[in-house]
């Protein structure tokens, strides 16, 4: 098993360093670093000493890969490419545009993202799955028709109606909590709770569908009618096997996200205006602040390398045949 | 009055588009199983209702992707000056809608503005009220009272007129399908004609009604700077039809090309693939579309002069989003097919052709891509609705499409502020979402109805 994961950590790393290079070409060869600073200072009426100025403050006014002027290692660590991704993988993200150290901003930011994001995630699962399987055991039957027929109909509608509805709708007229903020301690429940059932309620339409068809699957198969055929109650075939065999493929799609749980919901966060890493990305966005997007970028694609290696670990504790040896 | 045609790089593409369609239809009709597969999408009532529905929204963007600029008033002799403003045929269509602007927000079917404003009055002077409407219920004159009765009358004439159509089209059709000797309206046409037929009157029911009174009213009411809510939301269809489809037409051949290589040749070009799309796979999809707008966003900045107008930046910018998007989905249908096409290599009729000594390439085109056919189309239709809801999102956050463009997720986004002023302004957030989500029903029922026919095995 040990051996197993260290093999998938070693395949990850050339993957990360493809990511790496993906994005420094987004980043830099795309546009030039001139470019950048024309952004940053407004296009228009910009000096060229400005530009000099602002590229020499941030560390761009280094060469991009090679740098010729330098004596031995400085050949490459004395780069924009090295300077700026290549220390990505120590954790070394540099500073956004404002001045402050986006790693420290990334450690407070991750558990109001956090607050958010798990309760939704599991108590999502929880009414999902359990709605999957309340249509998948009256199956065939008008109301499993109708349950399907709603799960299309709350698929087609947008997230943002959601997001906007709920807050409408339970924050201004009903006035039952905050329509946005975050507290600290204990006292943040109260503005974690409308989120969170916002959170839950947009995505029952496409998971309980989802879940539905991997039950009917395992409806359908040989050992589910050998189970019927001893006399087992029907309740108990649903809660005994097919739920236990039916985990499988949810867990295929399930622990590649919990990871990324860290990096929150861009659209939950900047509504509810819950200082966390999605907002965090979005205000990056809007600011066009680079060395954020950057980094962000990076992250998530180490928190999902981190949850298919997790998938594969979690196969088998779920199926003891499952063996990566 | 004189025009010039004018052919957005969108245009051309959504254009070539119908144009492949037809050509893939031709194809098809060739092909019994997959004739087979979409008889059995048109037996399906579902399915054919959703289509219709589809239809009807594609005609609405194929009208507003015919674009021209209108020739401007000169002397004779001269040479012809153009607008610089672009218009499309929708546009000319729409004309009352897109010119009639009030002066601020006003409700549907409202006949006064939604603010107070001090407005002179003969011999009262100087008041405070709400003040009439340029447009919108002007044909009343002084009897304002009477809105619900005038929308009332119109309405049941327009109905009236909609139905006597349908009835022409509903006599066609009985007539077309009895001369064919099938019985129609049972079930038995092998096509589902009562479910389009019952489609197409309520869509004429509300279009028809909805035309007649746009011309007289704000139909859903006007925006904060006076725009008619029903021109916006029929412009934004197309941008919705474009992600949608454009981008399907950008991941296709890459997806197609790249799965079926991988797993056909196996060895260094299966890893390679492999590696590609596992390195873009890894990257939260937003996040990477957000780098890469933001990437663009730069370049289109930074080079003012290569656009002529307003209307081809926002184009181009809409074109590099659907090539955005297409880049980060089309991992998922490679994936796909590069495990079908491992499967199907194996299989004894293709190693027959290998003995045989034909050549790879001709394998390919003529055996395996025609097998994973149906995967392909099941995975273009599934696609669509999910790209439409993800550009209101993406316009939302800011890295969708150019903010002059009018898009589902743009009217959104301005929307969005007016739930909290009081008295609220609900109905251009209300006709935005209602009109996606009917776009979005629509297209997930028949890609249901696709997937259903063409993989019979998944429930």
């Amino acid at each position: 098993m040990l051996a197993y994961i260290v093999r998938r950590l070693l395949y990850a790393l050339p993957i990360l360093i493809g990511v790496n290079l993906l994005t420094f070409a987004l980043f830099f060869v795309v546009n030039t670093p001139d470019d950048m600073a024309r952004m940053q200072l407004g296009v228009k009426r910009v000096t060229p000493e400005a530009i000099e100025k602002w590229k020499a403050e941030r560390g761009y006014d280094k060469p991009l890969l090679v740098n010729g002027e330098g004596a031995g290692l400085s050949v490459v660590t004395n780069t924009i490419f090295f300077e700026k991704s290549a220390r990505m993988f120590v954790g070394d993200f540099g500073r956004a545009e404002d001045g402050r150290d986006i790693a420290r901003e990334i450690g407070s930011r991750m558990l109001p993202s956090l607050a958010i994001a798990l309760p939704t995630f599991i108590l999502g699962l929880f009414v999902t799955i359990t709605l999957a399987l309340t249509l998948a055991f009256f199956r065939a039957t008008a109301f499993d028709f109708w349950g399907v027929v709603l799960c299309v109909a709350a698929m087609s509608i947008s997230g943002l109606f959601y997001i906007i509805g709920g807050q409408y709708m339970i924050s201004k007229l009903w006035r039952l909590v905050p329509i946005s903020g975050f507290g600290a301690g204990l006292e943040a429940w109260r503005f974690l709770i409308l989120p969170v059932v916002i959170g839950v309620v947009s995505g029952i339409g496409s998971s309980t569908r989802w879940y539905r068809t991997i039950f009917l699957e395992e409806v359908g198969k040989d050992y589910v009618r050998t189970a019927r055929a001893k006399g087992l109650p029907e309740t108990l075939v649903f809660f005994r096997h097919i739920l236990r065999n039916a985990l499988i493929p949810i867990l295929t799609g399930v622990v590649v996200v919990i990871p990324l749980l860290f990096m929150g919901s861009l659209l939950t966060e900047s509504f509810f205006g819950i200082p966390g890493l999605g907002s965090y990305t979005i205000d990056a966005i809007n600011a066009q602040d680079f060395s954020v997007v950057r980094s962000m970028v990076f992250i998530g694609s180490v928190l999902y390398i981190v949850g298919l290696i997790l998938t594969d670990i979690s196969y088998t504790l779920v199926d003891p045949r499952i063996r990566f040896e | 009055m004189g025009f010039q045609i004018v052919v957005l790089w969108s245009d051309g593409l959504i254009w070539l588009l119908v144009a492949a369609a037809i050509g893939v239809a031709m194809l098809i009709a060739k092909s019994p199983p997959l004739l087979a597969a979409w008889r059995r999408v048109g037996a399906s009532r579902v399915g054919m209702a959703s289509a219709t529905v589809l239809l009807a929204f594609i005609l609405i963007g194929l009208l507003d992707s015919l674009h021209y600029r209108a020739q401007l008033e000169s002397k004779p002799g001269k040479k012809a000056v153009y607008a610089v403003e672009v218009l499309s045929v929708l546009d000319a269509l729409a004309a009352p809608l897109r010119s009639r602007n009030e002066k601020t927000y006003s409700a549907p079917f409202a006949t006064r503005l939604y603010a107070k404003e001090t407005i002179d009055v003969p011999g009262q002077g100087s008041v405070r009220d709400y003040p009439r409407l340029k447009h919108g219920g002007q044909h009343l004159g002084e009897r304002e009272g009477e809105v619900a009765e005038d929308v009332g009358f119109t309405a049941f004439r327009a109905c009236l007129l909609a139905f006597v159509g349908w009835l022409g089209v509903f006599g066609l059709v009985v007539a077309g399908t009895r001369r064919q000797g099938q019985v129609t309206l049972a079930g038995q046409t092998g096509f589902a004609w009562d479910a389009v037929l019952l489609t197409l009157l309520v869509i004429v029911l509300v279009s028809v009604p909805l035309f007649w009174l746009s011309g007289r009213y704000h139909v859903f009411g006007t925006d904060k700077v006076g725009q008619d809510v029903l021109y916006q939301i029929l412009k934004s269809v197309r941008t919705g039809l474009i992600i949608g489809l454009v981008t399907t037409l950008v991941m296709l051949p890459m997806a197609v090309l790249l799965g079926i290589v991988a797993g056909y040749f196996r060895g260094w070009v299966d890893d390679l693939i492999q590696y590609i799309y596992t390195v873009l796979n890894s990257i939260p999809g937003v996040l990477l579309i957000a780098a890469a707008v933001l990437m663009m966003q730069v370049v289109i900045d930074t080079h003012p002069e290569w656009f002529s107008t307003a209307a081809e930046r926002a184009d181009l910018r809409l074109l590099a989003l659907c090539f955005i998007l297409g880049i980060t989905s089309w991992t998922g249908l490679c994936r796909l097919l590069r495990g079908e096409t491992l499967k199907l290599r194996e299989l004894e009729y293709i190693q027959a052709a290998q003995a045989f000594g034909v050549s790879n390439w001709r394998i390919i085109i003529r055996h395996i891509l025609p097998n994973l056919m149906h995967i392909v189309i099941i995975a273009l239709v599934m696609d669509f609705s999910g790209l439409v809801l993800a550009e209101a999102v993406l316009s939302y956050v800011g890295i969708g499409v150019d903010p002059t463009m009018t898009s589902f997720g743009t009217m959104i986004n301005s929307a969005r502020l007016e739930l909290g002023r009081d008295p609220v302004v609900w109905w251009s957030l209300a006709a935005a979402f209602s009109a996606m989500f009917i776009l979005v029903l629509a297209a997930n029922l028949f890609a249901d109805a696709v997937r259903d026919a063409f993989d019979p095995r998944a429930a």
